[in-house]
């Protein structure tokens, strides 16, 4: 825990983005969660993914709800607009912040109690409406706010701080949100940000729902011996399929693969997510081969990690609803109230 | 801790062959270098130890922590050539270094008396006796060093007055009599015994009389004098500058007339012009034949010439003294350029433009100064080298003779007062290893201490906000007043207001980041949390490489790599020294107490240390 606000100066040799603006830029209010907290790693790897994307801080939106984890938008992006909702509602907070306007970026922060507890239903309708986000959850595997009860992500069998084993069986998000239609799933680690910053790069570049799993150790109730969320169970059992690079448009290819090595997936955008593949079969445009390889590597009790699936012709709920590109809230009042006669004329039709 | 200890010294044996080895912090130099001001001081003065104390309003504590190392706090504090200040790292992270020097001031100007905490004169004398050749601030140290021990100094001075080049070449406006004779009481109030006045003629004489060694701080008693046509017709109104201040200093010299110029681009000279300016002088000038940017004085010195409305005209090569009648009229100059040769030499050009005359009646020369020696007979055992210079072991200050030995200016050419203390306590060492009969090439080690500053969650034992404001300056007199008087001091040094907020720049780069690589779980929060970008774990390899690849590059290579034994992952953490805050937030920010804020205190060896 830091009282201390951090010190404004920075190092002298600070690379700028495209935008002028340094990784410094990109930070929030100091963080309050306990020293050591993965989620700290995530919001810092949040960070850097907006800083190398040349993102506007006030292009994005970052909408919560309740934990430690929904508290984490306040420590970054500072500039960002912010929306810290109920618990467990944050998706639908987020649709409808959406549909107002398709102008912004989407970056839902939340926890495993927020979506695998309380929010389950808002998180499978927000993912299978294909809302076009970046869903982040921070998954600790336990109630870090109420002293460390289990959550719904936690293993069978894994232990808790006290000694207490864990009976239940595991909600695993990655799987539901293959199950939803998620076009855009991946699963890290706080602890892995050369593999976590791509990947948040690649969600916020993506168009539709993006998914992101993140296991962040609770270094404070799950990070012991005998709990599968700990720095090191997840450092011994990580299951990493393949390397992400999101290559933007016009930006020279440096490094040079085989063929073979790499699957080059491009998005609807011009760029690129170029795989490196770490698991020589692994396909991650093929949904039904990924829940077969995620089920039967959670069997062996490896954390499979990487992204998971990409739809690369993904939609997005604007899309499926054909609403105007203009964003709704810029829509003037003779445009959104087309007076009685548009009204007579709408309602005719459904006669 | 020490079983954790003996773990990573093995593990530096077992680094892939090409990486780093992990970073010794045991050996005292490593983090003395990452105080960089404590570093560069010659005397080695725990600078930001006495600033934090300045700090909490503690002006005795401090003083005693200067004065232990640097033995004349009030007069430094006003004169010293400061070379902490350009290592310090607050002008590497903001824009200027921290206002050190003043800051010693802070300390002498407000302490309470602080006699009772001075040793005493010693109570049993030791048998040896010591003569200090010159009162000077290395001789002086020298005594300070060797009377509470026992030993019997004898203290020699052409002068009636202690104090030497303190005393005759600064000028009052810059540091008051009081000073001088209040910092060099203390070390006569050890009771050495005087012989002021009396001007030492041979070296031999002096060890015919029985003395068990002999220490030689004379200082570099002569200025350069400048050998051009007129020198000779004019002399009467040419003066060599150190000969003059030192006129001035004992009341012969009054007055100086109207127009003055004055040679040369260093302190003296900077002194001399504004001393000229208070005696009368109403049109001084400098000339210097180097550029204006690269002139020696000191910039603050220069700067206060300047604000005493004194050009200084750079480029200038002086060519002839003109004169008539014996009167001089003025100095005729060449002007030139600088130009630099592909090694980057400098050389002085002529740029061809006629010659440049500066009319004057008085020309001061401050040119240089050199060592003299014409009281050290040639065969009595003492080397020269070519340059007239002692052959002086830089570790000992012992000369061939192993009974002499030099330091201060006498030692290695001008240098400056610190240096001359720094040197002061070396020999003052090796005299006392050299009576009670041992190696004083065997130097006594620095006492070095390291104290976790931790008080709780988020609380040091010292303040770790880091200050944003910027450098103060110090109070001037008002010109007028300045200008009238040769004894009322110009700088009127920080109030305590003033004083506390300059303190609160300082970094405590004493302040130590000290990383346990066994209870680190690479969390990241330290990385994350680092302001300055200094903290990467990543794969070992050789230095140049890894300084290229860490979170933020490392390139100046002047600054230390922090490198961990290889961690539970392979890989190993890796710290940029360069540009730390000593902020402590990755201390604050480590679950396990990985890193540690520890104050590390360096103090040298005194002589007398077993």
């Amino acid at each position: 825990m830091t009282y201390l606000p951090k010190p404004k100066l920075h190092h002298p040799a600070l690379p700028k983005n495209a935008i002028g603006l340094t990784h410094r830029d990109y930070e929030g209010a100091i963080s309050t969660l306990c020293a050591g907290c993965g989620h700290d790693s995530i919001s810092a790897a949040i960070i850097q993914a907006c800083f190398e994307l040349d993102i506007e801080p006030h292009r994005i939106a970052k909408l919560s709800g309740i934990g430690c984890s929904s508290k984490t938008p306040t420590y970054f992006l500072g500039t960002a607009h912010g929306f810290n909702s109920v618990h467990g509602r944050m998706p639908s907070v987020l649709t409808g912040a959406n549909l107002a306007n398709r102008d912004l970026i989407y970056l839902g922060v939340s926890g495993d109690g927020d979506s695998a507890s309380i929010g389950l239903g808002q998180f499978a309708h927000c993912i299978r409406r294909g809302v076009d986000m970046v869903y982040i959850v921070e998954n600790n595997g336990v109630y870090g706010l109420t002293k460390g009860q289990f959550s719904a992500t936690a293993d069978k069998g894994s232990k808790s701080k006290r000694g207490v084993v864990n009976t239940d069986s595991p909600i695993d998000l990655v799987a539901l949100a293959l199950l939803l239609g998620a076009t855009y799933v991946g699963r890290s680690f706080s602890g892995d940000k050369p593999q976590l910053v791509p990947l948040i790069k690649g969600a916020l570049r993506h168009k539709g729902a993006a998914f992101l799993d993140v296991i962040s150790p609770c270094v404070t109730f799950n990070n012991h011996k005998g709990s599968t969320k700990s720095f090191d169970f997840v450092r011994e059992h990580n299951d990493a399929v393949n390397r992400l690079d999101v290559i933007l448009p016009k930006k020279p290819i440096t490094a040079d693969y085989e063929p073979g090595e790499v699957i080059d997936v491009p998005q609807h955008d011009g760029s690129i997510l170029r795989l490196i593949k770490l698991e020589a079969d692994y396909d991650p445009t093929d949904r039904v081969a990924a829940m077969d390889y995620l089920f039967e590597h959670r069997a062996r009790g490896e954390i499979v990690t990487g992204l998971l699936y990409v739809e690369p012709h993904a939609t997005d709920l604007h899309a499926e609803l054909g609403t105007v590109a203009t964003p709704l809230n810029r829509l003037g009042e003779a445009e959104l109230c087309p007076g009685s006669a548009a009204l007579a004329e709408f309602n005719a039709a459904h006669r | 801790m020490s079983g954790i200890r003996d773990v990573d010294l093995a593990a530096r044996t077992v680094v892939a062959s090409d990486g780093m080895p992990p970073t010794d912090i045991e050996d005292p130099t490593y983090f003395h270098k990452v105080v960089d001001c404590q570093w560069a001081c010659p005397a080695h003065t725990p600078v930001p130890e006495y600033i934090r104390l300045i700090a909490a309003g503690r002006y005795s504590d401090a003083y005693m922590v200067n004065w232990w190392s640097n033995v004349f706090p009030g007069i430094l504090g006003r004169t010293c050539d400061r070379p902490c200040e350009p290592a310090c790292r607050r002008s590497r992270v903001e824009r200027e270094p921290v206002a050190i020097c003043r800051l010693k001031r802070v300390a002498a100007d407000y302490k309470n008396d602080i006699r009772d905490r001075l040793p005493r004169p010693a109570r049993q004398k030791n048998g040896f006796k010591v003569a200090l050749v010159g009162a000077g601030p290395a001789s002086l140290t020298v005594a300070r060093d060797l009377l509470p021990l026992g030993y019997h100094c004898v203290l020699f001075d052409q002068d009636r007055r202690a104090g030497g080049m303190i005393r005759t070449q600064i000028p009052r406006f810059r540091l008051p009599e009081e000073v001088i004779d209040e910092e060099v009481g203390y070390i006569l109030d050890l009771e050495p015994e005087l012989r002021l006045g009396e001007r030492v003629d041979s070296l031999k004489a002096l060890l015919d009389q029985g003395f068990d060694a002999v220490f030689v701080g004379t200082g570099a008693p002569k200025g350069r004098d400048l050998d051009v046509p007129g020198r000779r017709e004019a002399a009467a109104h040419v003066h060599i500058g150190i000969e003059w201040l030192a006129a001035v200093s004992f009341g012969h010299v009054k007055h100086i007339a109207e127009r003055v110029v004055v040679l040369g681009g260093g302190n003296t000279a900077m002194d001399c012009c504004r001393t000229a300016r208070r005696l009368g002088g109403r049109e001084v000038t400098v000339a210097v034949r180097s550029a204006f940017a690269e002139m020696k004085a000191s910039p603050w010195e220069k700067e206060d010439a300047l604000n005493e409305d004194i050009p200084i005209l750079d480029h200038l090569v002086p060519r002839e003294f003109l004169h008539e009648n014996g009167r001089l009229t003025g100095v005729r100059f060449q002007r030139v350029r600088t130009e630099r040769d592909a090694q980057g030499r400098r050389a002085l050009v002529p740029t061809g433009e006629p010659d440049f005359v500066i009319p004057c009646e008085v020309v001061l020369v401050a040119i240089g100064q050199e060592n003299a020696f014409p009281w050290i007979e040639r065969d009595v055992g003492v080397a020269f080298d070519r340059h007239g210079l002692p052959v002086v072991d830089p570790l000992t200050f012992r000369s061939t003779h192993p009974k002499v030995f030099f330091g201060g200016d006498a030692a290695f050419g001008p240098k400056n007062i610190i240096t001359a203390v720094a040197q002061g306590h070396e020999a003052a060492i090796s005299i006392d290893l050299v009576c009670r009969g041992l190696d004083p090439r065997l130097r006594p080690p620095p006492a070095v201490r390291r104290t976790s500053q931790k008080m709780g969650l988020h609380e040091w034992a010292y303040e770790n906000e880091v200050s944003l404001e910027a450098r103060r300056r110090v109070p001037h007199l008002p010109r007028s007043r300045a200008l009238a008087s040769l004894e009322a001091e110009v700088e009127l040094g920080f109030d305590p207001e003033q004083a506390w907020h300059e303190a609160e720049r300082c970094l405590n780069c004493d302040v130590q980041t000290v990383f346990t690589r066994q209870l680190c779980i690479e969390c990241d929060a330290c990385v994350d949390i680092c302001p300055m970008d200094c903290i990467t774990f990543t794969v070992n390899g050789p230095e140049a490489e890894l300084r290229g690849r860490l979170n933020a590059p490392a390139r100046n290579l002047e600054q230390a790599l922090y490198v961990s034994a290889p961690l539970k992952t392979g890989r190993v953490m890796v710290k940029d020294e360069d540009v730390c805050l000593h902020c402590g937030l990755c201390a604050e920010r480590c679950p396990t107490g990985a890193w540690d804020m520890q104050k590390f205190l360096l103090e040298t060896a005194r002589a007398g240390c077993r």
